[in-house]
């Protein structure tokens, strides 16, 4: 703990590094999410088709189809054997996400990301308390529900109440009262539980998780030595767990934030002055000599709230 | 389990949505379609849409047409279902005239204008199919005595449920003809029933064949009450005698005590 920690979050990476280098990663996301939600929209508004459909399956420039390989899966699962294309799309996706870290699909794609990064925006604002954290495996149980309802219903079950595709769906075809599961997640993740949708119940991210388990692109802690202990990186990482054993593990440990929990935001590398974080691959090994011993803190109550 | 729940109430259909050609049956389908709306991008006539939440239409997210909005206008080259990459759209369906999206069903004769006796014809003379999907029964019209009644009838076997002619009903506001779900519209006879006209084997294996009995000469039933006695055929009783029957009240036109 250091006398930077009371500094608010970022603070000393804007000074250092001028405010858009310490927004570079955030900035990238907010683009790439539109473009993304924009090539959806090019055709139902200015009537240019490159890409047709949705998240949940597409066709772009009438030749590559892509599908959501988590939708497929639950049709699987009501036992509907879908036709190649979409196994096709679902495979491309499937590889590219095990390659670039699942919850890519999450910090660079989804469009619930912003609402709930909202949420979190405001919750921190208002100072509310971090309210029901629910266990660390519960979205996953959420992901085996999914399937089991699918299979017991035979039908792709979650589509019935997935904000994510509700969202997305609804701004390119059309709305009806979808808003109202977007702005229940919003309500939820501001007043209910801080970070609860996307860090603890959301299936999609915990499926997309699991897929991206041994995903090339990671996040590496490599100058962990130069971290001053002003624990922005936690403040700012919406799965700041994923953090700890990477920045401060020991001589012999890994730097790679390998956890597939890690959504490569790079929100870390953006808030962090001295620079610890960089992206790089899981192969990269690079030495990164641990931070040296330091006297154990006592905790404060502000660590527990930055952290 | 409440993505259950969800998931089963959601599944009821309204009667008024009809799903694209070749769609799967309604359990099928909710198993097999994703959702991705490129059945819609593809369909030239803007048909079809994707259901919104809340709004009239059946489960979020999966296509239907409302027929007299835009019915389908059955393309032969079946644009909607190649765009499906699933399948929900069954791409054995190569021929739309096979398509059975539903059926329509001459739902209000009390204004149907041909039903009352004119002469409108609009939904006939608007099917892709006309004279197999629908024809014109002519019947007897009761109320001038001496006219027709050119009534619409839809043939399921050959009827699409594209819903032209209820896109087409010249009637303000509801069509006197709609297309609906198959499962809606059409009844099933039970497995034993047979048409005799249609089906000429007979139900039993060698069925017994009884000699047929008719009246007339050489049977029993000659002096039978109202029963004829053939002139000059000897040998029977007289009717009026003992032993004979005779009926106890006259009848027309034989001179009985009645007239
Ligand atoms: S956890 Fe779910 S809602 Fe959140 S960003 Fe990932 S997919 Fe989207
Ligand atoms: S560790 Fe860094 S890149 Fe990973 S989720 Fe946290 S802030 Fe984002
Ligand atoms: S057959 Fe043609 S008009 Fe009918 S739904 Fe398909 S694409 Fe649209
Ligand atoms: S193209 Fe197929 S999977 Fe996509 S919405 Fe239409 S029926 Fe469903
Ligand atoms: S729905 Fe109407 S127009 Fe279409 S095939 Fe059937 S009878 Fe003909």
């Amino acid at each position: 703990m250091s006398e930077k920690t009371a500094l608010p979050v970022g603070q000393e990476a804007i000074q250092d590094k001028g405010w858009w280098l310490a927004h570079k990663f955030l900035i990238l996301r907010r683009i790439t999410q539109a473009g993304f939600l924009g090539l959806f929209l090019l055709g139902p508004w200015f009537g240019i088709w490159w890409v047709k459909g949705n998240l949940a399956g597409s066709l772009t420039l009438d030749i590559l189809p892509l599908t959501d390989p988590l939708v497929l899966l639950q049709g699987m699962f009501a036992q509907h054997w879908p036709e190649t294309t979409a196994i096709i799309g679902a495979l491309i996706v499937g590889v590219a996400y095990a390659l670039i870290g699942g919850r890519v699909y999450c910090s660079w794609v989804c469009p619930i990301n912003p609402v709930t990064d909202a949420a979190h925006w405001l919750h921190d604002k208002l100072g509310f308390a971090k309210g029901w954290q629910p266990k660390r495996g519960t979205r996953y149980w959420v992901l085996g529900m999914v399937f089991a309802a699918s299979a017991l219903t035979g039908t792709i079950a979650w589509e019935f109440v997935n904000p994510v595709s509700m969202l997305h769906r609804g701004l390119i075809f059309g709305m009806g009262f979808a808003w109202t599961f977007v702005l229940a997640v919003f309500l939820f993740d501001l007043v209910v539980s801080r970070r609860g949708w996307c860090g603890h119940l959301c299936p999609v991210g915990a499926f997309y998780g699991l897929l991206g388990t041994g995903s090339v692109l990671r996040v590496s802690a490599v100058k962990r030595a130069d971290c001053d202990d002003c624990m922005d990186c936690f403040a700012v990482c919406p799965e700041m767990h994923v953090i700890t054993p990477a920045l401060r593990g020991a001589e012999g440990d890994t730097p790679l934030i390998l956890s597939s929990d890690c959504a490569n935001c790079g929100r870390c590398i953006d808030v962090c002055a001295p620079d610890v974080f960089k992206f790089t691959t899981r192969f990269d090994d690079t030495p990164a000599p641990a931070r040296a011993v330091r006297r154990k803190p006592k905790r404060q109550p502000e660590a527990s709230r930055a952290a | 389990m409440a993505i259950t729940k969800l998931a089963t109430d959601a599944r009821a259909l309204p009667v008024q949505a009809i799903r694209p050609p070749g769609a799967l049956p309604e359990e099928d389908f909710l198993a097999a379609c994703i959702r991705c709306g490129l059945c819609v991008r593809d369909c030239p006539y803007d048909t079809l849409v994707l259901a919104e939440l809340g709004l009239e239409g059946p489960a979020t997210g999966t296509p239907f047409f409302t027929a007299r909005n835009i019915p389908c206008e059955m393309c032969d080259d079946i644009p909607c279902v190649k765009a499906c990459p699933t399948g929900a759209l069954d791409h054995g369906l190569t021929n739309i005239d096979d398509a059975d999206m539903g059926l329509a069903v001459l739902i209000d004769e009390e204004h149907c204008l041909n039903a009352l006796g004119l002469r409108c014809d609009v939904c006939y003379r608007v099917c892709p199919v006309i004279d197999k999907a629908i024809t014109l029964e002519r019947r007897h019209n009761e109320r001038s005595g001496h006219h027709a009644i050119f009534m619409p009838v839809v043939h399921s076997d050959h009827c699409t449920g594209c819903g032209k002619c209820e896109k087409s009903c010249v009637l303000p506001f509801e069509s006197a003809i709609k297309v609906l779900p198959v499962r809606v519209a059409q009844a099933k006879a039970a497995e034993h029933y047979k048409l005799g006209w249609e089906d000429r084997n007979p139900l039993v294996d060698e069925l017994i064949d009884l000699p047929d009995r008719l009246p007339g000469p050489g049977t029993d039933n000659l002096v039978a009450p109202g029963g004829y006695l053939p002139s000059g055929v000897e040998g029977l009783p007289d009717p009026s005698m003992d032993g004979g029957f005779a009926p106890s009240y006259g009848l027309p036109g034989t001179g009985g005590a009645g007239q």
